[in-house]
């Protein structure tokens, strides 16, 4: 659930550049070139361009009714016939609803992300380029809003407004807001006291134009960071959500809830929990992977991983 | 060490010869450093002069091996000292050479403490690893080689971190370190470069009082040539990754025999003289442009045809007299003194 | 030094503000009327007045704040629906349960994250290296309920090593108190314990390259004493501060734990908080989840003061 990617370097380092520090600017096709350069990259990205046609191909793949009971067919194994990842206590299709479930992880991290980007962005933006005291207000709301504990803010917004996936996206969203403000604000600092903006500036560039061909590109590599990460926290926690019973609702699949009735086949097989185990952790896998993988090819050539 | 001299007195401290320093790039190993040779005797002051990258700061960093693991290799030659080829040693043997028979400071005295440790801990620790001493003998010696390097207050200095310290504390500091186990060889690496003008003059007094007091041999690396005339005996001259010229500081300032060594002479601001400061044409090549001829021919004033032809061996001059430069015979280059 | 605490105190005073601003103000997010959405569906038109009074959500918004700072302020946290119990009380009775899942599960998380990171640090870019990055990659990804529910299986109910579930005041016993938070508190680790190992890679190899590195070097020190003594006091510092981040995960990530665990602690009782529409009950699990820790950053930071000599003598 790690959502920092900036890191603190040790006491006689002049000055390291870390990822809050520098925007690492390098020309795009040197970044692409470095970036496809890396075989784990490249897994990553794929497999997760494989689970997003999955999940959007769910209705037409999926060889059953994800809500369909079957008792007498219950707990089957994988590769069984007509059951390719076999069924679960109910004798519902483990494939289908894993199916739809990607479906639900895909939708979580992508609406959360975009909450969190549209609450966290322009203000971040805005405090960066502006500082005073509306980056030291808004700054000091972000920094608190960090100090609580992810999972539980996400929980008690979720409380507070009811328990469905709509809230919870909502409420993991709101939790990513500081964490795209930080990013946002310190790239765009990083930028505002470069000289090239100080000359458009003086030749009467209007300030749209700065941030479109200026700051936007320099804040770009480190959003991507932050939205990878954010989107392996945001399958965690939707996960952890629904296993608690605060996300999806039954009958509903969704990864979290799958291992919830999981642990009720323990006493008979543990397919039904593996499974959804081993996808949320690929997934989230390769979103980190990825988070990493555009970090290192963004300049710092020491890269730490 | 006897204060009677002994017959492995007379033998030389230390002797390197031939030795080659490699280093690893992106595609594969690069010589750095070629057939350098070079002596210092007991008590006595050698100095290793020459512009940066001319691969003086190497040569040292190879005598204890001091690279960054994997990075740095010797490829050939012999570093003799005390009789022991130290090349043939393994890391742990090695070990019981560094810090206690030779002593090394380097130039950055910022960066060369560790922060987190007091310094008078960083002076006790060497002591008690080369000697069986105790946690209290050691600080005690701790603060008898603070003293000697003019530290005032020592035993309250002791107990501070290094960051307390100005750059030229630091650098005394470094010195006190290096001593502490006393070394019959010091290595100082630079050890002014990077102080004011002022502490740069104490820090080299303290070096020369106190290689006369405990009769230890000093290599002195330096890019100045003033502090080679103050302080040395014998002087070594480096250019390209190899010795350019050899020869004692007496006969060297009077009588330079390498072109190389006769423009960082012009090229020295001197006090009485009011003539304009020369400056070297262009810059020392790096390993990967060594030219296949003589390393300094492209900035030579001298330079013929034939300097750029084949490589240039040391051309022997007499006593320990040492010239990289086939025209060494016929030119005639001035001396300053 | 002193004047750093003060100067961290000047910081986290107003975040506290904030904290129980933002903390109350969860009452606007409840969609419709708060009174009738907390009394429920099918309550009658006095129970619902009785909540609204209750809760004080007749008064402006301001006073309803300034009265729930007051309360808080004094211990007072309101009356938890659910348990029909001060809320108080309940933090006070549910608090020793996570604090000992917490402890121990960051003894787990330092005891395998730093040997680990220490070992990816110091042989950076070989093997090992990539052996251990390749563990703290996979201990950031997997599920920790999802590892928690296998380990019950495996290791507790299939083996019995361990009791599958439950827990023990650590009054009736050290080892009965510590056998049964083992699993959970491993399982709570493991993403604090790769964040530890990451961190203290980067910094490790960071020191290596430090001058004062090769000064040990050439002090002739030994391999343990220059990668312990010299280079581990420096690495340690930057671990040091995302400790306090790292406590705010594990405090948020017994909520999971211990519902897979069946432990009643602080994270039972914000689920169950959640699950009834307790707002007194979530508003203060949340609000003390934010003051612990917020007081953890701050002892977090005075301790880095203390490692490090440059703030601790300034």
């Amino acid at each position: 659930m790690s959502l920092e990617s900036g890191t603190p370097t040790a006491p006689g380092t002049p000055g390291t550049p870390g990822l809050t520090e520098t925007a690492g600017r390098v020309a795009p096709r040197r970044f692409v070139h470095r970036f496809l350069g890396r075989k784990v990259n490249v897994l990553a990205a794929g497999f997760l361009f494989v689970v997003t046609l999955l999940a959007l191909l769910a209705p037409w793949l999926a060889p059953h009714d994800p809500l369909t009971q079957d008792i007498p067919a219950a707990h089957l194994p994988p590769f069984s016939p007509d059951h390719l990842l076999g069924t679960d206590i109910l004798g519902r299709d483990v494939l289908s609803r894993m199916l739809y479930g990607a479906r639900v992880a895909g939708q979580a991290a992508l609406v959360s992300v975009l909450i969190g980007m549209g609450l966290g962005v322009i203000p971040g933006a805005m405090a960066g380029y502006l500082g005073g005291w509306y980056d030291a207000v808004l700054s000091r709301i972000a920094d608190t809003v960090l100090s609580f504990p992810p999972l539980l803010l996400a929980m008690a917004i979720v409380g507070v407004m009811g328990t469905n996936l709509t809230n919870a996206m909502l409420a993991i969203g709101l939790v990513f807001a500081p964490r795209f403000f930080r990013v946002v604000r310190s790239s765009v600092i990083s930028v505002r006291e470069e000289t090239y903006i100080e000359a458009s500036r003086s030749i009467g560039t209007s300030t749209a134009k700065i941030i479109r061909r200026h700051v936007f590109p320099n804040a770009l590599s480190p959003l991507i960071v932050q939205i990878s990460l954010a989107c392996g926290f945001a399958i965690l926690a939707e996960a952890s959500l629904s296993y608690l019973g605060l996300g999806v609702n039954p009958p509903d699949p969704s990864w979290g809830r799958m291992l919830q009735e999981g642990r009720e086949s323990l006493f008979y097989t543990k397919w039904p929990l593996v499974i959804p185990g081993i996808a949320i952790a690929l997934s989230v896998l390769a979103c980190n992977l990825l988070g990493d993988g555009v970090r290192d090819s963004m300049g710092d050539e020491r890269g730490h991983k | 060490m006897s204060a009677v001299p002994t017959a492995s007195d007379r033998l030389p401290l230390l002797e390197v010869e031939g030795l080659e320093v490699q280093f690893r790039g992106s595609s594969g190993w690069t010589t750095v450093v070629t057939d350098v040779a070079l002596r210092v005797d007991h008590g006595s002051v050698l100095g290793l002069v020459g512009e940066s990258g001319s691969g003086k700061s190497v040569t040292c960093a190879s005598i204890l091996r001091l690279f960054p693991a994997g990075s740095g290799r010797i490829a050939a030659g012999r570093i003799v000292f005390n009789g022991t080829d130290l090349t043939t040693l393994g890391e742990r043997q090695l070990n019981r050479v560094r810090g206690r028979d030779i002593g090394m400071i380097f130039q950055e005295p910022m960066t060369s403490l560790n922060p987190v440790l007091t310094v008078g801990e960083q002076i006790a620790e060497v002591v008690r690893r080369h000697g069986k001493v105790g946690r209290q003998a050691a600080r005690a010696r701790a603060r008898e080689v603070l003293d000697l390097v003019r530290i005032p207050n020592a035993a309250t200095r002791m107990r501070q971190y290094p960051h307390e310290f100005s750059g030229g504390m630091r650098q005394r500091v470094m010195i006190a370190m290096s001593l502490a186990t006393s070394p019959s060889l010091l290595i100082a690496d630079e050890p002014t470069t990077a102080l004011d003008v002022t502490i740069q003059v104490q820090i080299l007094d303290l070096l020369k009082d106190l290689a006369a007091e405990l009769e230890m041999g000093i290599l002195l690396v330096t890019h100045d040539l003033g502090v080679v005339a103050d302080m040395c005996d014998d002087v070594v001259v480096m250019y390209g990754g190899q010795v350019v010229e050899t020869g004692s500081c007496a006969e060297i300032f009077a009588e330079p025999r390498h072109p190389y060594t006769a423009d960082l002479m012009r090229a020295r601001p001197s006090i009485e003289g009011r003539q304009e400061l020369y400056v070297i044409p262009g810059r020392p090549p790096t390993p990967l442009e060594w030219p296949g001829g003589c390393r300094f021919a492209a900035r030579c004033r001298h330079r013929i045809e034939d300097c750029e032809a084949a490589p240039v061996d040391l051309h022997h001059l007499g006593d320990d007299r040492l010239s990289r430069c086939i025209r060494v015979s016929e030119l005639e280059l001035g001396g300053v003194r | 030094m002193l004047g750093m605490i003060l100067r961290r105190l000047g910081m986290i005073v107003p975040m506290m503000v904030i904290a129980s601003f933002l903390t109350f103000s969860l009452v606007l997010l409840i969609p419709g009327d708060p009174a009738t959405r907390i009394a429920g569906e099918s309550a009658t038109p006095e129970q619902v007045e009785q909540v609204a009074r209750d809760l004080g959500l007749d008064k402006p918004f301001l006073v309803q704040y300034a009265n729930f700072v007051q309360g808080a302020v004094t211990g007072d946290l309101g009356t938890s629906y659910t348990y029909n119990v001060p809320v108080a009380t309940m933090l006070k009775e549910r608090l020793p349960v996570t604090l000992s899942l917490t402890m121990v599960a960051l003894l787990f998380a330092l005891l395998l994250g730093i040997p680990l990171g220490v070992i990816a640090g110091r042989y950076a870019g070989r093997l090992p290296d990539r052996v251990a990055t390749g563990l703290t990659t996979l201990g950031l990804a997997v599920p920790n309920f999802a590892l928690g529910l296998l380990m019950i299986q495996i290791l507790a109910v299939e083996r019995g090593m361990f009791p599958a579930t439950g827990y023990r005041p650590m009054s009736e016993g050290l080892g009965e108190w510590f056998i049964r938070l083992v699993l959970p508190g491993l399982a709570l680790s493991m993403i604090v314990a790769a964040e530890i190992a990451r961190q203290l890679r980067a910094s490790i190899a960071d020191t290596l390259r430090q001058d004062y590195m090769r000064t040990a070097t050439a002090k002739g020190l030994s391999a343990p004493t220059k990668l312990f003594k010299h280079s581990m006091r420096n690495a340690l510092m930057p671990v040091v501060t995302v400790l306090g981040m790292q406590i705010a995960y594990l405090l948020g990530g017994t909520a999971v734990i211990e519902a897979v665990f069946g432990i009643s602690g602080l994270g039972d009782f914000a689920v169950q908080a959640v699950l009834g529409r307790d707002l007194p009950a979530i508003q203060g699990i949340i609000l003390f989840a934010v003051m612990v820790t917020l007081v953890m950053s701050l002892i977090v930071d005075i301790s880095y003061g203390y490692l490090n000599p440059k703030v601790r003598r300034s």
